[in-house]
């Protein structure tokens, strides 16, 4: 195919117009050519024979007359063994190589092979003569904890093609040719182990898609009981400034109890990356023994770095994931912050000159944040795994305020909401997950029933301390007193969770159960208390011994005999 | 040979449009003696932002590309001087044209960037104990117009322990620039201080590149492995001119006038924050006034998601809520082993008391539970949240458990029994 040139014709900020002999596609990469330096940018508009780009990277320099090289390729991401542990930028840069490279600061135009350079044991699953499609798997490769296949290009057309030839089992270069392909017209396609898939285009070389209905367990009481989320599904996390949105992820991705973890940075502090980069290293994941790290993939566009990668590393991320779910893993991905992945689609609305809507958002904000949520999934694959694609999105509404279009359009789509409250983080209420205006539409690892009763008492507790805001404490009834006192001790021992204390941090299923039993034990019984300095004097301790409790490792002699004490310490006031 | 052009087309606001060739984005060029930015081109017409404000420039006024973007002068002479925000000498010093350097330079790589681990010491308790300073940390002040912020913000850049210190002023009054000046050199801090100062009566443009000037000096010096702490007054100012050039460019804007971009635009200044590995680091300490004390105007709001915490400062004293050091964790956890613990306790009994206060002005039966925690409140606030108070933080925290003693039972506290073993001050209590 012959390259088609062109030549800069106007700049405004990131987006230049070019204009261009021959023909162009729609979201097509291509390249403006300056200092000797190539830089990437993606055609989002064809207009009248001008075709306008966004730049990624920073645009100063540029000057009209600068020569543009298109390349007729989709934006797109490369696949392959040597993902897992990797840093990418949104373009799928790996920064550490790019830092060796090129130092302290970031250079433009330097683009990196996000494969790893080197060979891999392979084993092939299929002989000459087999007839693929595309998406099936060809052979393996062990990449860290995983079996790791290796698959035919998801975007193969056609269903007609057979294995010509294929390599024997050995060390092979990531790059070299493993496998041929052919049709029933004779033409040929050679195979090696990484592929290209198109960003915005979803993976759907999968059987059916099934309903998300088995928890992700994330070990925070809160979530798993009260606000489960389903692998599968998908969950938002709006929040105002200060709440705790990134902390709560970085548990979710520290304790998750997924096969691999996607965490994008978009358009975040980069000290935040940083954290998860020292930490993940140094931290046991306990389902394998071995480093978190191993399992984790890091997509990081910071608040700093070029608004219009920013765009793409939502997309790349998600195209990760669901190339790991097509080999029947559980995958999560976390983003952090959809916000500003929005932001960065009214920067370029803008510099487009479209009409805009609410806020300055463009109008296809909503259908847009819609179809990114919708690849998330579970799905029977063709070998007849069941796979999973998990997306949490964290939101920054401007001013904490949920009704801002990108909250409304998100809560549309997701099917659990935690939203984090400045009251509750204000008052040190760690994870601020509010529990009463939170929602999820998965259920959890204890009995939903007894859930809602505790929610009850919850929702109850809190009227009555609304109520006793107008009459005073002495115009409350013991009774109602110590239903607002249940309330509080629920919400102070289950809700609420120590993360920076090493026990208590993550707390599985099997405890949270165990603990939960206890707690609504205590919950549904009536106590022989009447005066109201007596009643929260009682459980002031009873919040003491469980949180006491929260602090002794699990199933240990400590653990049972703490456990033994709260429940003799309540029943010696109860009444029956 | 430079090519003088003399045909303006058109003068709106502060952006003048020239016909001219071979012009590059982001260049330097001489509106007639004032400097001025390619800002968009189209075809060969060139829009450039005129520094100094297009009054008084005339349509056949020569303007000459220099065919190099804006550049600011970095050496150890910089050293306690004063530039104004196109980094023209506001002393009477000699204008510094050596070892000129880009300004607004590319985003430091997140791969190379270190966990944030050296507490900054202010002796403001509020500060040391409630919301460590970190090094490397970027932290506004947010504060309603009238608070002293820029007397909190030049006693931490006293007190702190760093090599160089940047100030950046942008629509500073004259008298808070002379104040900031002469309690720097009162204190013996301006011969490692660098200023670059806008006041409210200099050109709007001006002020968009002081944080661009002072950040990219301090980050040379913090390359050359110098801790850098760098003071940005007010932010909402250059949020401001942000607005003011935006509109003037007919952009759509998004949020009460402001642009789009405008999270961008103070992530990437506040986002040079770093710690460098083998070499030094960048803290940067920002205010950022509310209008009408709004946290959710969009200026404080975007700062919020940009910065790791915020104080809040009002009445006089730093707000133990809302204030927020987010790397204090890194931090804390070293210096004693109560900290965390008596911090995060300590707070949640004076949310405690403000719920009794609010009780009690509405003229409800205060408990003895209520009395407790308003004597604890009174404590809490004149011992400890005093801006005046100035103790290194060892003390202030065994300040905080005498508080506690002389307020509460052990139990009261919310505090784990291993911990008030050891640390209670009245050891019978706790039986």
């Amino acid at each position: 195919m012959e390259t088609v040139t062109g030549y800069v014709t106007g700049i405004n900020g990131n987006l230049a117009n070019v204009s261009f002999d021959g023909s162009v596609h729609k979201n097509e990469v291509a390249y403006i050519l300056v200092d000797g330096k190539r830089l990437k940018g993606e055609v989002i508009r064809i207009n009248n024979g001008v075709a306008s780009m966004q730049i990624y990277e920073m645009s100063n320099g540029i000057k009209v007359g600068d020569a543009v090289e298109f390349t007729g390729e989709l934006m797109s991401v490369e696949l392959g063994p040597g993902l897992l542990t990797q840093v990418f930028d949104g373009l799928q840069n790996p920064l550490p190589d790019l830092a060796e490279q090129c130092g302290f600061f970031l250079e433009r135009g330097v683009y990196l092979d996000p494969i790893p350079d080197r060979e891999w044991e392979f084993t092939p699953s299929v002989k000459v003569g087999d007839s693929v499609e595309a998406g099936d798997s060809i052979g393996s490769v062990p990449e860290g904890l995983f079996t790791h296949e290796i698959m035919v290009p998801f975007t193969l057309k056609g269903r007609d093609w057979t294995v010509k030839s294929i390599k024997e089992k050995g060390s092979y270069h990531v790059r070299a040719t493993i496998c041929v392909i052919a049709n029933s017209k004779g033409e040929e396609k050679e195979l090696s182990m990484v592929i290209t898939q198109p960003v915005k285009q979803a993976v759907k070389c999968y059987e059916e898609r099934l309903r998300p209905d088995e928890p992700l367990v994330t070990k925070i009481r809160c979530i798993d009981a009260f606000l489960p989320v389903a692998k599968g599904g998908t969950f938002c996390v709006p929040g105002p400034f200060g709440a705790g949105k990134t902390v709560l992820q970085h548990m979710e991705a520290k304790n998750g109890e997924a096969d691999i973890v996607i965490v994008a940075a978009c358009g975040e502090r980069a000290g935040e990356v940083v954290e998860i980069l020292k930490e993940f290293p140094e931290l046991e994941d306990p389902k394998t023994g071995r480093s978190l790290m191993e399992r984790t993939i890091i997509i990081c566009n910071t608040s700093s770095m070029p608004v219009a990668a920013r765009e793409a590393s939502c997309y790349t991320a998600v195209t990760l994931a669901e190339y790991y779910r097509q080999m029947g893993l559980d995958v999560l991905l976390l983003a952090d912050s959809t916000s500003r992945w929005a932001q960065a689609m009214r920067e370029m609305s803008g510099r487009l000159e479209e009409i805009p809507g609410e806020e300055a958002f463009p109008a296809y904000l909503e259908s847009t944040i819609a179809s990114f949520y919708e690849r998330a999934g579970k799905v029977r694959l063709k070998n007849g795994k069941v796979a999973s694609v998990t997306i949490g999105g964290t939101v920054s509404p401007a001013g904490g305020n949920f009704e801002e279009p990108v909250t409304q359009a998100t809560l549309k789509v997701v099917g659990a909401f935690h939203g984090l409250s400045r009251e509750r983080s204000d008052a040190r209420k760690y994870p601020a997950i509010h529990p009463m205006d939170s929602w999820s539409k998965y259920s959890g690892v204890v009995d939903m029933g007894r859930i809602e009763e505790a929610r009850a008492i919850l929702r109850r507790g809190n009227e009555i301390n609304q109520m006793m805001k107008v009459v005073g404490e002495e115009g409350t009834s013991a009774e109602d007193y110590t239903i607002y006192q249940k309330g509080e001790l629920l919400d102070s021992v289950y809700l609420q969770q120590n993360s920076f204390d090493p026990i208590d941090a993550a707390c599985s299923p099997e405890r949270q159960r165990e603990e939960f039993d206890v707690l609504y034990d205590a919950l549904m019984k009536s106590y022989d208390l009447e005066d109201k300095k007596e009643i929260r004097g009682f459980f002031n301790q009873l919040r003491q011994e469980f949180l006491d409790w929260h602090g002794t490792q699990f199933q240990t002699p400590e653990y049972y005999e703490q456990g033994k004490k709260i429940s003799e310490f309540y029943m010696s006031k109860a009444v029956e | 040979m430079q090519k003088v052009y003399t045909k303006i087309e058109s003068i709106v606001g502060n952006v003048v449009t020239v016909r001219a060739k071979d012009v590059r984005l982001g260049d330097l060029a001489l509106v007639g003696d004032s400097y001025a930015t390619v800002i968009k081109l189209d075809k060969d017409v060139v829009s450039l932002q005129v520094f100094a404000g297009a009054q008084g420039i005339g349509t056949n006024d020569p303007i000459r590309f220099l065919g190099r973007p804006m550049m600011v002068s970095f050496s150890e002479h910089l050293l306690g001087r004063v530039f104004d925000g196109a980094g023209v000498p506001r002393d009477n010093g000699p204008a510094l044209t050596e070892n000129m350097i880009p300004i607004g330079g590319p985003s430091f790589n997140p791969a190379k960037r270190i966990l944030p681990k050296n507490m900054i010491r202010t002796g403001i308790p509020m500060i040391d104990v409630f919301n460590t300073l970190v090094e490397s940390q970027k932290l506004p002040i947010f504060s309603i117009s009238g608070e002293p912020y820029n007397a909190l913000l030049s006693r931490i850049a006293l007190q702190a322990e760093v090599d160089v210190i940047v100030l950046g002023g942008m629509g500073l009054k004259y008298d808070d620039y002379l104040t900031f000046r002469d309690t720097l050199e009162k204190g013996g801090a301006m011969s490692h201080t660098v200023m670059f100062i806008h006041t409210a009566a200099d050109p709007t443009v001006e002020c968009t590149l002081v944080p661009d000037m002072a950040l990219a000096v301090a980050e040379q010096f913090a390359l050359a492995g110098k801790k850098v702490l760098v003071l940005l007054t007010d932010m909402t100012n250059f949020a401001d001119a942000q607005k003011e050039m935006a509109i003037t460019m007919e952009q759509v804007p998004s949020n009460r006038g402001y642009p789009g971009d405008l999270y961008s635009c103070l992530a990437s200044r506040y986002e040079k924050a770093v710690d460098i590995e083998g070499a030094g680091s960048i803290t940067i300490l920002g205010v950022t006034t509310m209008p009408g004390d709004d946290v959710t105007h969009p200026v404080p709001d975007n700062t919020g998601y940009i910065t790791e915490g915020q104080y809040y400062l009002k009445n006089g004293h730093i707000e133990p809520f809302g204030s927020l050091s987010r790397l204090k964790q890194n931090v804390n956890g070293k210096t004693r082993d109560d900290h965390r613990a008596l911090m995060d306790g300590m707070i949640r009994l004076y949310s405690q008391y403000k719920e009794a206060l609010e009780k009690k002005s509405m003229g409800f039966l205060m408990t003895e539970w209520d009395e407790k925690l308003l004597k604890y409140g009174e404590l809490f606030e004149t011992k400890l949240m005093d801006l005046g108070v100035n103790i290194p933080l060892e003390d202030a925290l065994d300040l905080g458990w005498q508080i506690l003693a002389e307020c509460f039972e052990p139990n009261e506290t919310g505090l784990k029994t291993n911990l008030l073993k050891e640390r209670w001050p009245n050891k019978d209590a706790l039986n």
